[in-house]
């Protein structure tokens, strides 16, 4: 399973409570973060913009590791990893 | 004759509402501490409508059927996916690309009568949106978008270029006029479907002078029409004042000595008297503050040869209040008039700008007024 979690500041704004996702074989960012806006349809536009890139404000870490890939979000999330989606500090 | 206000400010939506007593107070607040560039009645039905701006989470769209007691987030103005083939729209004074993505929701406007559900959003990077479903869902207006005169379209204050006005004609809700900062003024005849960009006379003294009078380049602020005649347009623009009376086509440069100064932002057109018109002006490019410290409201009775200075009622010294392009409005009789400032100072007049009053000066930097 992959666990993914998000800053409770966006807790104000959408429902997304933490969840465990299926771990897939070659699962990306980008597959992991799917599954979860599939259940969680509104909660897309809050972390990436219009053309699926990762907003300019915020950062996620897989495995207490910044992701490289903010753009195509391609970074690995393998079964057991932990996937924290947060603002960055940037944005006031 | 219009008894509410909204104020949409960088940290919340404000309802100001005129007592009894016939003094104005902030009423309610709402999404305090978010911060919200855009707001709008919509009087066919009542709805409220307000873009919310998160700096971290994007932009958002609210929308109110009880007077703003409860608030319901509808669709998003969203940028459809950049065809992977398509070579990015470069800013032509910084050559870096334009975003195909919301990054301010900048004007909104209600349709016709005969177009229930019809919204206009203007946005930062210069999107003009259409919703047919009252905000529950949204559509890049293609035809203005894929104009390749967009490729001259650049940033004006902000790093991108931003669709801030949109007017629909009353007695025709197929001609909309929209206005870019910085694009010039774009007219539409048929709901959308094409456009033309207008404004010969408009000047541009930011652009090298074989290309000052380039339409398609310039740094309109903000774009009013009267309602009764809206053959006859005033704009705001960097450079000055301009008016037209024939549409859109033909600008006049208003060349009085009259004003404090011809730079602003904002321009409320009068519903009823073409000749009638509100500026707030300031120093320009890079002060943005009132001359000398006194905070005033001009207005032309004369289709712009002369201006009034109003002051009664406005601070006369170390003020340094500044109102952004949507922060002047008047209402549906010309004689309200509400204007806030960067400072969060909402004042309000009764009587055409003769007199005002200040409703509060504790509010946070105002972007919109809008009476309701």
């Amino acid at each position: 399973m992959i666990r993914v979690c998000f800053t409770q500041n966006l807790q104000r704004h959408v429902a997304c409570p933490e969840v465990e996702v299926d771990g897939q074989t070659n699962a990306t960012l980008r597959d992991t973060l799917n599954t979860v806006f599939n259940d969680y349809p509104k909660l897309r536009s809050y972390v990436v913009d219009d053309q699926g890139e990762l907003r300019t404000h915020m950062t996620i870490f897989i495995d207490n590791e910044p992701i490289l890939d903010r753009v195509g979000l391609t970074d690995a999330t393998p079964d057991g990893s932990e996937v924290y989606v947060m603002q960055a500090l940037s944005g006031g | 004759m219009s008894d509410r206000i909204l104020a949409a400010t960088r940290k919340g939506l404000f309802i100001v509402t005129r007592q009894s007593s016939g003094d104005w107070k902030v009423d309610s607040a709402h999404f305090v501490g978010d911060h919200v560039p855009m707001a709008v009645h919509d009087p066919r039905d009542g709805a409220l409508y307000a873009g919310v701006h998160h700096e971290h989470f994007g932009d958002k769209m609210h929308r109110s059927r009880d007077g703003g007691a409860t608030w319901d987030e509808v669709g998003t103005p969203t940028y459809p996916e950049k065809p992977a083939d398509r070579p990015d729209d470069l800013c032509p004074m910084r050559q870096i690309p334009i975003p195909w993505t919301t990054k301010l929701i900048w004007e909104l406007t209600v349709g016709g009568g005969d177009q229930p559900g019809r919204l206009w959003c203007g946005t930062i990077p210069g999107g003009l949106f259409k919703s047919d479903d009252a905000g529950d869902s949204w559509e890049l207006v293609r035809s203005l978008w894929d104009d390749p005169a967009r490729a001259k379209w650049m940033g004006g204050g902000f790093d991108f270029p931003g669709l801030h006005s949109v007017f629909v004609d009353p007695r025709n809700s197929k001609r909309v006029v929209t206005a870019v900062s910085c694009g010039g003024v774009w007219i539409s005849e048929d709901d959308g479907a094409s456009w033309k960009c207008e404004g010969t006379g408009i000047r541009a003294d930011y652009a090298p002078p074989e290309t000052a009078y380039d339409p398609q380049t310039q740094d309109v602020h903000r774009l009013a029409a009267c309602r009764a005649n809206p053959a006859v347009m005033w704009a705001q623009h960097h450079n000055g004042i301009f008016r037209t009376a024939d549409g859109g086509a033909n600008w006049t440069e208003n060349e009085s000595d009259d004003p404090p100064s011809r730079f602003g932002f904002a321009v409320a057109a009068h519903p009823h008297d073409d000749q009638t018109a509100w500026f707030v002006p300031a120093i320009k490019d890079e002060h943005r503050v009132p001359v000398a410290g006194r905070f005033v409201v001009t207005r032309t009775r004369d289709g712009g040869k002369s201006f009034d200075t109003l002051t009664d009622g406005l601070p006369g010294e170390h003020a340094y209040d500044l109102v952004f392009r949507h922060g002047l409005d008047v209402d549906t009789t010309g004689e309200r008039l509400t204007t806030g400032s960067t400072t969060g100072s909402l004042w309000v007049s009764e009587n055409a700008g003769d007199q005002w009053r200040c409703v509060t000066s504790h509010l946070p930097p105002i972007y919109t007024v809008r009476f309701a």
